[in-house]
């Protein structure tokens, strides 16, 4: 591995963006519409207070997911990649090179998302607001890198849209948005123990309520951070040099 | 330590090479040597398995049996990161980026000097496009592009994979040109095509059917052994030769 590799990836990356502005207003901006618009359908009640800061974790989540995985499918089609394969880079430095690239533009967007919520939509947070943002960008990040495992796995860009129904959503349902977690049958509380955004979800909930201590935080995130590192080092595995 | 072993082993060495793509056999115990320096030529009609063998001497092909040797040492292997340059058929180069943009890119992989940018732009002759946006140029030009990206840190061994199709016919004398002036420096160029009457510009033909190497020749010795002027007969001969008429062999 070679940090001037991996960031020359990360800069031609978001050189590409760069190129295509449509993108970055639709990444940056559509999960604070969201946001919005559910604290508009919730204007006179207190559900908002109560599933916005899962909020944060799911459209970040889901965005960076997508853009990441079709991106990173592109490149495998373009025949980019195997060129790329055939030059003195380590795998990893083309995985951390994406990684690092949609890292940075989770940041910026769950910045904006997070300032959103709580400005905007007068979403109250009894606990940190920056620890509110680590764990928002956090899981922006695992969308990222979740993103980039399953597109080893596609073919086509129709392939690769159908991963979000079947690797995203089930996430989302077990998560304790539609019911909390402690409430689910036996077996689904069991699985959804397992999945990385019921672990997101868990600690943004615990930071507006401020209604756990920093170790229980800290425990979450670092149950993220796992899940994001597994699935770039899985996501590097599948990338072959040699093909039949 | 590479110069060395430069003057024992050819650039090229594929022994009784055997690669299978699902049910169909791609290619059928091809041996082949190819000089340093030489530039040679990969003829054969679409489906003859000349982009297997070409990904075979890169390296990036799964090889079923048999050997491939490159500058010295086994096809594929890292050391040949550098020193090997592949071109594939369709251009693979970033759409989204410009031409410099892209080179700029693969020089920073490759570990190249920065001064290669400006330099394989110059070779190319893609000077007046270096800042163009890559999905905006032609497929000719973005085939350039492709190859100019390849021509980065001065491999010793360039393997082109139908580099001249769609350009008309000043660019591919252009290009042609080029490849001489390389092969000249002492760089060795397979370069595949379909257009036989590109074959009297190489040094010597590998020509390939079905999977089978029909010939290892210059393109004199083509035209003599076959008894005819110019090489899209000499080809048909040696076809005819082989399968005679009726006998699908």
């Amino acid at each position: 591995m070679n940090p001037g590799r991996t960031l020359a990836t990360t800069g031609r990356v978001l050189t590409q963006i760069r190129h295509d502005p449509r993108t970055i207003g639709l990444m940056l901006v559509v999960p604070s519409l969201l946001i919005g618009l559910i604290a508009w359908i919730y204007s006179d009640t207190p559900v908002f207070q109560q599933v916005g800061p899962a909020m944060l974790a799911l459209f970040p989540f889901t965005i960076m997911f997508v853009v990441t995985s079709i991106s990173t499918l592109r490149e495998r089609r373009s025949g980019t990649l195997e060129r790329l394969l055939t030059l003195p880079v380590a795998k990893l430095d083309v995985i951390l090179g994406y990684a690092l690239a949609f890292g940075a533009l989770a940041v910026v967007q769950a910045a904006i998302a997070v300032s959103f919520a709580v400005w905007v939509c007068g979403l109250t947070i009894e606990g940190s607001v920056w620890l509110l943002l680590t764990v928002a960008v956090a899981d922006a990040v695992l969308g990222t890198a979740l993103g980039l495992f399953a597109s080893a796995f596609a073919r086509t860009e129709f392939q690769v849209v159908q991963f979000m129904p079947a690797i995203v959503f089930p996430q989302i349902l077990l998560s304790g948005i539609i019911l909390p977690r402690d409430q689910l049958p036996d077996p689904l509380h069991a699985i959804s123990d397992w999945l990385p955004l019921s672990h997101a979800i868990d600690a943004l909930n615990a930071v507006a309520k401020d209604n756990q201590d920093a170790d229980y935080v800290g425990g979450k995130l670092l149950i993220i951070a796992a899940f994001a590192v597994a699935a770039i080092v899985l996501g590097s595995i599948t990338l072959r040099r040699k093909s039949a | 330590m590479h110069m060395a072993e430069s003057h024992v082993s050819g650039a090229v060495e594929l022994t009784d090479l055997r690669v299978r793509r699902g049910r169909t056999e791609a290619l059928r115990g091809v041996s082949i040597r190819v000089q340093r320096g030489a530039l040679v030529g990969l003829l054969g009609p679409s489906g003859s398995g000349k982009t297997t063998l070409m990904r075979s001497i890169v390296g990036v092909q799964k090889i079923t049996s048999g050997t491939a040797t490159v500058l010295g040492v086994p096809a594929g292997s890292a050391s040949l990161r550098t020193r090997v340059g592949y071109v594939t058929q369709d251009a693979s180069v970033y759409d989204d980026l410009t031409v410099r943009q892209n080179l700029r890119y693969f020089r920073s992989m490759l570990g190249a000097p920065t001064s290669d940018v400006d330099r394989v732009i110059e070779e190319t002759d893609l000077s007046s496009h270096a800042d163009q946006i890559v999905g905006s140029l032609s497929g000719g030009q973005r085939g350039r592009a492709s190859l100019a990206a390849a021509l980065l840190g001065r491999p010793e061994l360039l393997v082109l994979d139908e580099p001249t199709v769609g350009l008309d016919p000043v660019l591919r004398e252009d290009l042609w040109a080029l490849f001489r002036r390389l092969a000249a420096a002492g760089t060795t160029l397979i370069v595949s095509s379909h257009v036989m009457d590109e074959a009297n510009r190489c040094d010597r033909l590998l020509l390939l059917r079905d999977g089978d190497l029909l010939a290892d020749v210059t393109p004199g010795e083509l035209l003599t052994m076959t008894d005819t002027t110019e090489p899209d007969a000499a080809f048909l001969t040696l076809i005819r030769r082989r399968e005679p008429d009726g006998n699908v062999a």
